[in-house]
């Protein structure tokens, strides 16, 4: 139905990439800032007018955060933490999706609301209680601390997008082991875990992501400088030196590097849980 | 199978649900419920966690807050960053979603274009703060570019000046979280049925008729629960503030959060900073009243 080639027509098309265009500046100039700027000097950093491509190209930034110790204990306390998160919720949470998607049981309905009205409990609610909590019983500045906390904030959306995922899966695969005699307990390992396993990944993905950028409470659940996760050590970089934006950069590059490899390697599952609040 | 099995087969699969849950409802409650209900008591004890035994004390710290003219800044610097961050967020999602929706552009470019439009996404709050610190020093590029243009006569101060610290804070927030709606915008166009389309193009309609009587009707259920959801979020941003500003310069970006914080970590004023936490989590939970009964609905 459409008139095309009209000379309005055209019109529109390019007044489209024009707008495109606008769109992708600000979208990507901040981030194509921060990643030359991770090549540059100090100096050229600043320079007037400002060099859109580092002049001086230099891994000086790099060298300097990967070979820095304490820089690279932040890495691995957040690769811990957050790996040892994953795990547990995804048990934790398939079991908690088995139940929801296979059984009819009394307070399923006001469960299932229960769960989801956890995600929008404000985190600096929780924050103050947890401190009092995790002083008493001595665990303060501790793995386990950070562990422990993280779980609760990544298990209910782990629940959500699992269950989701189970209530895709036909019925008729578990219903079979039951026939023959099988346990739920036998079903749910030998027939819906290997076929769940792009909805685990996902849930995976997205319960790493959470851990990996949390912030509120690493910054007040720990305090020695061994015990820092990524975030909080690219603000005590901040602190520190003020002035060294190249090596500050050169951080957030490497600090943003697994959220932009599970972006680019699993799109799919990535967006299935960034999105898995919302389409509930 | 004997009748007796199959009663004992019937309560396994009765009992079983519950022991499936178990695990995440004990962790539910004790890390969660329990917590709340600890907050709230701290509120209306004197010198909480810090004192073995604290004393009653009332309505005294609610009462103190409420006479607190920095949490009523810290009140209206919330709500105006929330509101501004929620509506830009859905305007630019949306003019993204259309955008990449266009059947003007080609199938290679949009996909290219999808993937760099989500970027702001994949970075941490954390680095988002840093990145925009650096975009906006004084001596940085956005001041240049803008000088170059001749948009503003002299650096600007973005975070360290009381009169554009606030907006400079939203502007970075809103970058950091359009891609949320752009998404689902997007996932909602691609499911509304192509004849709806074809049916208002016989009838003659023009392309802002098909927008406001087909699109937007059509995505009103996503936009309504993202943006509820996208509230709520909003509201309780803490390290973009934290890092950026720090609530600063003189409270001009106070928020509520970074306010309970420094009550709490700053002055160490738990009792105080655990009521405060407590009338977030009271509008936090009339707001999730609203989007469960919302989502029930539908």
């Amino acid at each position: 139905m459409r008139k095309r080639h009209t000379p309005k027509d055209r019109l529109i098309t390019v007044a489209l990439h024009v707008a495109l265009a606008a769109g992708l500046f600000f979208a990507a100039f901040p981030i194509y800032w921060m990643l030359t700027s991770s090549f540059k000097s100090n100096t050229e950093i600043f320079a007037l007018p400002p060099t859109i491509l580092p002049k001086a190209f230099t891994l000086e930034a790099y060298a300097a955060i990967l070979g820095d110790p304490v820089k690279l204990r932040f890495f691995f306390n957040s690769y811990f933490v957050a790996g040892a998160v994953t795990v547990l919720t995804v048990l934790i949470a398939l079991l908690a999706a088995y139940g929801f998607s296979r059984f009819n049981f009394r307070g399923k309905g006001s469960l299932n609301t229960l769960i989801i009205s956890t995600q929008t409990i404000p985190p600096i609610t929780l924050l103050i209680p947890f401190f009092g909590l995790v002083v008493s019983y001595g665990i303060f500045d501790t793995y386990v601390a950070l562990i422990v906390t993280y779980l609760v904030f990544t298990l209910p959306y782990a629940i959500l997008l699992m269950t989701g995922y189970l209530n895709t899966l036909p019925r008729d695969l578990d219903e079979a082991v039951a026939v023959d005699g099988g346990s739920s307990w036998t079903a749910l390992w030998r027939v819906i875990v290997p076929i769940s396993l792009p909805g685990i990944v996902a849930t995976s993905v997205y319960t790493f992501l959470l851990c990996w950028n949390e912030f509120l409470f690493a910054l007040t659940l720990t305090k020695s400088t061994s015990m820092r996760t990524v975030p909080i050590g690219i603000q005590l970089l901040m602190g520190q030196h003020a002035f060294e934006w190249n090596q500050m950069m050169a951080m957030s590059v490497l600090g943003s590097l697994p959220l932009l490899l599970i972006y680019l390697l699993a799109q799919r599952y990535f967006l299935a849980g960034m999105t898995a609040g919302s389409v509930k | 199978m004997t009748p007796q099995k199959r009663s004992h087969h019937r309560l396994k699969r009765a009992v079983a649900p519950y022991l499936y849950l178990s695990p995440s409802l004990i962790i539910i409650s004790l890390l969660m419920l329990l917590p709340m209900v600890t907050v709230i008591g701290y509120s209306f004890q004197n010198s909480a966690v810090l004192r073995r035994d604290p004393s009653f004390a009332g309505l005294k710290h609610y009462q103190a807050i409420f006479a607190d003219p920095v949490f009523w800044a810290s009140l209206w610097h919330t709500l105006y960053f929330t509101c501004m961050s929620v509506v830009f967020h859905m305007t630019i999602g949306m003019i993204f979603a259309l955008m990449l929706n266009s059947d003007r552009i080609n199938p290679t470019l949009r996909n290219i274009l999808r993937v760099l439009y989500i970027l702001p996404w994949l970075f941490t709050a954390v680095i988002i703060a840093v990145i925009w610190r650096l975009l906006l020093e004084p001596n940085g590029v956005v001041n240049s570019i803008l000088m170059q243009l001749g948009i503003i006569g002299s650096k600007v101060e973005w975070f360290s000046s009381p009169e554009t610290a606030l907006h400079a804070v939203t502007f970075a927030n809103i970058w950091a979280g359009y891609p949320l709606f752009m998404v689902s915008l997007l996932a909602g166009l691609q499911g509304i049925p192509k004849d709806f389309y074809e049916a208002a193009d016989i009838d003659g309609a023009k392309a802002y008729q098909k927008l406001i009587f087909i699109t937007i009707p059509q995505l009103m259920p996503i936009i309504i629960s993202i943006s509820l959801l996208d509230f709520i979020w909003t509201m309780q941003v803490f390290p973009l503030i934290w890092i950026t500003t720090g609530g600063g310069p003189i409270y001009s970006t106070e928020v509520l959060s970074t306010y309970t914080y420094k009550l709490a970590f700053s002055s160490y004023n738990l009792s105080q900073a655990a009521a405060s936490a407590v009338i977030i989590l009271l509008i936090s939970l009339g707001l999730t009243l609203f989007y469960i009964r919302y989502q029930k609905a539908r």
